[in-house]
């Protein structure tokens, strides 16, 4: 039952994982993305992992993919569909794709994985909240200061009067 | 009952990864190239959740990256998106290979 799941959820994935990378339409590429987060955060809850997969559709359905379809609309004019969306390095691209699947492929099947019986801690999204307030409290300090950085950062680049430098 | 093993997850997240690698060498669009590096962020955070749940399920350290990763992402959607804005302005357009020198 839970490899029928699975098996639904890898093909929506890597079917709309294809879609992302291949349509010519960019904005249909942002709504396949859409349901490539959504599938993963399917993955995530099979995988016992809940507080992740609603993280997972907060911040990437309800933030990321916006911000993408508002840059989309701000420069639609020029990424339409009458121009062109790939290079000229598309056969080389996926061969390299490929051998570089192929490679991890070998590594994965040979690796002897020491897969424990053990299973996850009882309450997951308590003990997820109480690691991260005491174990791992300054890597949580230090990831919001580079949140608090970045979202100043993009608000100063994307500034649209820029003093004029003397 | 069937149920799937740590290399199922693993190999999934090969796929999404290679995937991510073609967009990336491929699209011309900057934001289509944003949009593969995210595809390639989820892949590897599939792998921490997959390895939490399989290798070391005690301290559940493979879930709280993954969370680290989405917040990183977002950060980076953030700069990234607003770079792009600011090429626009710019280069009235944003496909990467037509910027092609940093200042004039």
């Amino acid at each position: 039952m839970n490899l029928l799941i699975f098996y639904f959820m890898a093909v929506l994935a890597v079917v709309s994982g294809l879609m992302v990378v291949t349509l010519r339409n960019i904005f249909h590429s942002a709504l396949f993305l859409v349901l490539m987060f959504f599938s993963v955060a399917g993955i995530y809850v099979l995988l016992g992992a809940e507080f992740v997969a609603g993280v997972q559709v907060l911040i990437y359905v309800g933030a990321i993919t916006i911000l993408m379809i508002f840059a989309i609309m701000l420069t639609y004019q020029l990424s339409s569909k009458n121009i062109r969306q790939v290079n000229e390095q598309v056969v080389p691209a996926a061969v390299i794709a490929f051998l570089f699947f192929v490679l991890s492929l070998v590594a994965l099947v040979k690796t002897a994985w020491p897969v424990t019986e053990a299973h996850l801690p009882e309450n997951n999204t308590f003990e997820l909240g109480r690691q991260l307030l005491s174990t791992y409290v300054i890597p949580f300090e230090v990831v919001s200061l580079v949140l608090l950085a970045a979202l100043i950062g993009a608000v100063i680049i994307s500034r649209q009067d820029r003093p004029e430098r003397s | 009952m069937a149920q799937p093993t740590l290399l199922h997850f693993l190999v999934l997240s090969a796929v999404l990864f290679a995937l991510g690698i073609f967009g990336l060498l491929t699209r011309r669009n900057a934001i289509g190239i944003l949009m593969s590096i995210e595809l390639m962020f989820n892949a590897a955070a599939m792998n921490f959740v997959a390895f939490t749940r399989f290798i070391a399920p005690e301290g559940l350290a493979g879930q709280i990256f993954t969370i680290f990763i989405i917040t990183i992402a977002a950060a980076e959607a953030a700069v990234g998106l607003a770079i792009v804005m600011l090429l626009y302005r710019s280069f009235k357009g944003i496909e990467v290979d037509k910027v092609n020198f940093m200042r004039w």
